[in-house]
């Protein structure tokens, strides 16, 4: 049932696929709609102990399903001390690595580090969206991007929507003055939160992100990310601009 | 003379474990309108039933291409229909039925 959902062949990635790792067969259907709905990447969250047979399950899920899979860890610090230890562990074990920022010095911690790739926000409590001008001037220097889930937007109701539409709003307005990139990803833990790319684009006209830039958050944003992650991961990565391009074996 | 109003045309797909027929879809979607954009984008978004495709479980709508996106917005943040769990996807869009046709 693949069908052609975009005529502009965009290449649309869905970074944060909340897919329940212990249910294969819902994991399954969850990858297969993605792949249906024109996704050509997905993220995946793991746990920072996930096995390699879970990882190689879901791959092998994923290239049937014929989606790219991106291998993403979530972290919850409590504090920056705590974010520090989490990124010194894990980084280079996933290829996208994301902080949920409860406290203003995680958020401000982990907008400066370069390690951080996503930064996510409470959708529940909006007194704990940190995402200001000062937030978005150390993101914009250390090229982190500010992550906005659109399956809530579709979960909540009435004043609880509206509030977060608003802080949404003014949150887009002060990365795209600060020239912080905007992913957008669905969030979704079940088929019905997901959307194809069009839709949430589409969506994204309620907290006034235009339509071409909400496109780049589906699309170009995304795979941006996790092209430099995979160069940096890559074994011929020396540092920033320079890599092995050939080794020479001597006797 | 007097421009006519453009309008676009947009074949959904209907995702239920129920079935459901067209008006339930259609006052579905136009309360999705009504709950996001009130009686005056309502009024503005202009949608109409053209057809309904029960063995594809799709139907095709017309609305004001100024709405276009606002529709689809709220074609999009629809959860429910008639009281159970649904979603509604768009297939695609267009500005005449027998391109729509081509494309779905």
């Amino acid at each position: 049932m693949q069908r052609n959902w975009d005529v502009n062949m965009k290449r649309f990635a869905d970074l944060h696929l909340r897919v329940p790792l212990k249910d294969i067969p819902q994991a399954e259907r969850m990858i297969k709609k993605a792949s249906e709905l024109g996704y050509n990447l997905v993220g995946i969250p793991l746990s920072p102990h996930a096995t390699r047979e879970q990882i190689s399950q879901l791959k092998h899920i994923c290239s049937e399903a014929k989606v790219d899979l991106v291998s993403r860890v979530n972290f919850f610090p409590r504090n920056s001390n705590e974010l520090l230890h989490d990124l010194r562990s894990y980084r280079r074990r996933f290829e996208i690595v994301a902080v949920r920022c409860h406290t203003k010095d995680v958020a401000r911690q982990a907008a400066k580090d370069r390690r951080v790739d996503l930064l996510q926000f409470s959708v529940t409590n909006l007194r704990q969206r940190f995402f200001d001008e000062a937030e978005a001037e150390l993101a914009s220097q250390a090229l982190s991007s500010l992550e906005i889930e659109l399956a809530p937007l579709l979960q909540l109701t009435s004043f609880s929507r509206v509030h977060l539409l608003s802080c949404l709003r003014r949150e887009v307005a002060t990365a795209e003055r600060a020239d912080v990139p905007i992913t957008l990803s669905s969030g979704a833990t079940d088929e019905n939160f997901m959307r194809g790319p069009r839709d949430y684009a589409a969506l994204t006209t309620l907290f006034d992100l235009p339509l071409p830039s909400a496109l780049r958050a589906l699309s170009e944003n995304p795979w941006v990310t996790v092209e430099r992650n995979r160069g940096k991961l890559s074994p011929d990565f020396v540092a920033p601009g320079i890599r092995v391009v050939g080794r020479k074996t001597c006797d | 003379m007097i421009k006519r109003e453009k309008r676009r045309y947009l074949a959904l797909e209907v995702v239920s474990e129920q079935p459901l027929n067209e008006q339930i879809v259609l006052d579905a979607i136009q309360s999705s309108v009504h709950r996001l954009f009130g009686e005056y984008g309502t009024s503005q978004a202009n949608i109409k039933l053209i057809k309904y495709l029960p063995e594809k479980r799709q139907l095709v709508i017309r609305c004001s291409h100024m709405m276009l996106e606002r529709v689809r917005a709220a074609i999009a943040s629809t959860i429910e229909v008639n009281g159970k769990t649904a979603a509604i996807h768009v297939v695609g869009v267009s500005g005449t039925l027998k391109a729509l046709s081509k494309k779905t």
